[in-house]
């Protein structure tokens, strides 16, 4: 309890860095907020009263002090994109995002742990040369570009997968909100349809995200089992006996998790934030998309909530690694 | 008021019986209509500050104005679109203008708000001082039609209301049928403004109207519902009963979604996409000429290269027009090149260019024997037209000696870069609302140097007949000028068109009733899905 007191502690200043670096990141920014949210027919002045609306034709530092004020008071701004306040699109938004990386992620480590294992264990099997292929594939395919076959193939050939419209069909509605993850709430809420509609929906971006994501995991499962395949005390363990399954999956495995669970630490919050081309494609209403919109118009409000947001979650995530660090390996526990 | 609507919902919910749900049953998918386009509204009341062109949308179908534009047929039979001087009452019953041309005055129809309260000369009054005195676009735009100054409304009784002219202008009836001059509930926006006395934070993510449509949901960036307000009698009641528009930023989405039949209609594609999607012929795509809107190259007049109008008259003479109109445009716009008569006073007109290199590199021989070196801005928001178009002039103008280098400024700072004014090349796209030549030299051309005059071209002479123009009540004047400064504009060049767009929505081919206004936002009264 201590240790995770002490490293939220820790985690202060570099929220504050963060802050600042944003506040600072999105003024030096070329753009003109102002101009560009005075509409096609804007007068010199009327471009003024928008600054002045908006603050902008403040001093930096005022315009900061203003900003941290609102800020200690939960307030992140208004975004001018869609209007309304950032928190509540973060809010409405990230659970989106949330369930789609999961998921995704869920499906990456389902394919990607048993075939690196699988790959360290036969080396130069068709195992090994296929999690090869995977992991190429996956890297050098970009995402808009898997995003877009996989919607031409399976929804416009084949017309397998409904309609790329979202969350959720344009005729259905969405379960009532508990977590905001549709699939969890239509099931917390018994309702079959719901669940089976948003899992059709989700199936070819989690698939195209998943793809994505599976190749950094696969690669470390594959080299760390490597390395701990050929450690002594794996050699001890053959060598006294013990059936292959149990040294792979009792011994190697658990010493081998180390480095893949900060692969999948970094993997996560990476795609929580880096699928916008998915959420273009799919029009899956996240917060990267949300965020993209914002920084092509020069709205800062939003751009500086989405940043802070994704420090925080990044911070909380890299705390629930160590600790689980903790659990998988004693060693690793934080006591000194 | 959505939370506020759910709750008291909510609350009422177990006294309302069963029944009254059963009676009216919910809208089929004949009646609903599903719109996809790539980005929705950013506040629900088009007279705010900052309010994005989806706005219009909402201020057609949930509000209601004084006069409308009546629906004048395409040719093709596909639709409807509008002349700027024909005009129908909507809220209007009936009006008239005074005998001394100094005054409008309208009586009202018998209406009623969303709220049930009926509408009265009172709320026109409030709604028409708050669009001329809120600032930003409403009040510029207003201003276009010389409607400035709240006194100059006045609410005679209930149901007659007046509008006294500060000058005679022809675009101001006109005005009152574009997108700002609507009339809200101005009870209930006050009541819920919280000590604004325009009630801006409240309008902004409520309707309060009398028109044809309700905002039943909005999840700004996700999608939008409206469903039909049955008591509407400012019109024909409109036979689609809810529309849901979703936000879908991808176009390749976009098209797949209306070519495998999925949504009705599908907003906003590149031209590659609309050209093939006609030439497929699954879906219906109703491309309509923007009025007063034209792609064009400006050119600095005020500084820079291009000062010298013999330079201006060379780019016109090598702009590869045909290439443009083919690799960018893919053919979805109207060619404004190869004129062969005298200027007329349609607007936009071809002007007396081809694409001929020998005049043009004659003519840099003429101004500038060394050559010149210079850049061309392009907005990367509108980057998949612009780009190709911008490459193309790049090409052409090399050979006759004036090295262009491309520069693609991001949206946010397009508009700051024009401000500016110093760009030498811009490639540009402009559309007056009020369809008058006047209108659009007014914007692009006069002295005033709005941010549309990306040229900065400065001539007193161009402004005396711009002006004149834009006042006279004696057509064979009008004719008259309108024709002299179109000719100038030829002569001088400090913009070049290259062709006016067509306003493309691709639909299903049961989808009918399409109506083109001059905000290009669907008006969902009229569409009808069979």
């Amino acid at each position: 309890m201590r240790t995770v007191l002490l490293r939220l502690l820790g985690a202060l200043p570099a929220l504050a860095g963060v802050i600042l670096v944003t506040f600072l990141l999105t003024r030096v920014l070329p753009g003109d907020t102002a101009s560009y949210f005075a509409g096609p027919t804007a007068s010199a002045e009327s471009i003024a009263q928008i600054r002045a609306e908006l603050g902008l034709d403040r001093p930096l530092p005022e315009q900061f002090f203003r900003y941290v004020t609102a800020l200690a008071q939960g307030h992140l701004g208004m975004s001018l994109t869609t209007g309304q306040p950032v928190l509540a699109d973060l809010t409405a938004r990230l659970p989106a995002s949330v369930e789609l990386t999961l998921a995704a992620l869920l499906l990456a480590m389902g394919i990607a742990i048993p075939l690196g294992i699988l790959a360290a264990v036969k080396q130069g099997s068709w195992a090994d040369h296929l999690c090869r292929i995977v992991v190429t594939a996956g890297v050098s395919l970009p995402v808009f570009f898997t995003g877009l076959l996989l919607v031409y193939v399976f929804y416009f050939i084949l017309g397998w997968s409904p309609a790329p419209l979202g969350r959720l069909d344009a005729f259905a509605s969405a379960p009532p909100t508990v977590t905001g993850l549709y699939l969890v709430d239509s099931l917390l809420a018994g309702d079959m349809e719901t669940f089976r509609a948003s899992l059709a929906q989700m199936a070819l971006p989690v698939a195209t995200l998943g793809l994505f994501a599976l190749a950094p995991i696969a690669r470390i499962s594959r080299g760390s089992m490597l390395a701990v395949l050929s450690a002594d005390f794996v050699r001890t363990a053959r060598a006294s006996g013990l059936s292959p399954r149990y040294v792979i999956l009792t011994y190697a495995f658990r010493n081998a998790m180390l480095p893949v669970l900060t692969t999948l630490g970094m993997v996560f919050s990476f795609l929580l934030g880096a699928n916008v081309l998915v959420e273009k494609v799919f029009a899956w209403p996240g917060v990267g998309s949300y965020a993209v919109e914002a920084l092509i118009a020069s709205d800062f409000a939003p751009v500086q909530g989405f940043v802070l947001t994704m420090a925080i979650l990044y911070v909380l995530l890299n705390l629930a690694i160590d600790l689980l660090y903790g659990l998988v390996d004693p060693r690793a526990r934080m006591d000194a | 008021m959505h939370r506020r609507s759910l709750l008291a919902s909510a609350l009422a919910a177990p006294f309302v019986p069963k029944l009254a749900a059963a009676q009216t049953a919910a809208p089929s998918r004949r009646e609903t209509l599903l719109l996809v386009q790539e980005y929705g509204p950013n506040s629900l009341d088009m007279q705010g500050i900052g309010s994005a062109q989806p706005v219009n949308g909402v201020s057609v179908n949930c509000y209601d104005r004084l006069l409308r534009f009546k629906p004048v047929p395409l040719p093709g039979g596909d639709g409807s679109t509008f002349k700027i001087d024909q005009l129908e009452g909507e809220l209007a019953e009936s009006w008239q203008v005074a005998s001394d041309g100094m005054s409008a005055t309208f009586r009202l129809r018998e209406a009623k708000f969303h709220s049930g309260r009926a509408v009265s000369a009172k709320d026109v009054k409030w709604s028409l001082d708050r669009a001329v005195s809120i600032g930003g676009f409403a009040t510029t735009q207003m201003a276009a039609g010389s409607l400035e100054k709240a006194e100059q409304f006045v609410a005679v009784d209930d149901r007659t209301f007046r509008i006294d002219f500060l000058r005679r202008d022809k675009m101001t009836l006109p005005n009152l049928a574009v997108t700002i001059p609507f009339v809200f509930d101005s009870e209930l926006a006050q009541r819920n403004g919280g000590g604004d006395p325009w009630a801006k934070e409240w309008l902004k993510n409520n309707v309060a109207g009398s028109g044809a449509f309700r905002v039943e949901s909005w999840k700004p960036g996700v999608e939008t519902i409206y469903v039909r307000n049955d008591d509407w009698t400012s019109g024909t009641l409109p036979t689609l009963r809810r529309v849901i528009t979703r936000d879908i930023p991808s176009p390749s989405t976009r098209r797949a979604l209306i070519e495998r039949g999925d949504a009705d209609i599908s907003y906003g594609l590149p031209p590659k996409d609309f050209k093939d999607l006609i030439e497929a012929g699954k879906v219906k795509v109703v491309g309509v000429p923007v009025p007063n809107a034209l792609w064009t190259v400006a050119l600095n007049a005020a500084t820079g290269p291009f000062t010298d109008v013999r330079l201006r008259q060379a780019v016109a003479w090598a702009m590869p027009y045909e290439k443009i109109m083919q690799a960018s445009l893919f053919g979805r716009g109207v060619p404004m090149w190869g004129a062969t008569g005298e200027a007329t006073t349609a607007w936009p007109q071809p002007y007396p260019y081809n694409t001929d290199i020998a005049r043009a590199r004659a003519l840099v021989q003429q101004a500038a024997p060394g050559g010149v070196t210079t850049t061309l801005i392009f907005d990367a928001g509108a980057a998949t037209i612009a780009e190709p178009m911008a490459v193309l002039i790049k090409e052409a103008l090399a050979p006759i000696g004036i090295t262009v280098e491309l520069q693609k400024i991001p949206g946010a700072n397009f508009r700051g870069e024009l401000n500016k004014k110093t760009a030498p090349m811009a490639i540009n796209r402009f559309g007056g609302w009020l369809d008058y030549p006047d209108y659009y030299f007014f914007w692009n051309y006069h002295g005033n140097n709005s941010i549309f005059n990306i040229s900065s071209y400065q001539n007193p002479e161009m402004d005396k007949l711009i002006d004149a123009a834009r006042f006279t009540a004696d057509p064979a004047e009008y004719k008259r000028d309108v024709e002299a400064f179109v000719s100038m504009a030829m002569r001088e060049v400090p913009a070049i068109p290259l062709a006016q767009p067509l306003h493309d929505v691709a639909m299903q081919k049961n989808i009918g009733g399409y109506q083109f206004l001059p905000s290009r936002e669907p008006d969902f009264r009229s569409l009808t899905k069979g």
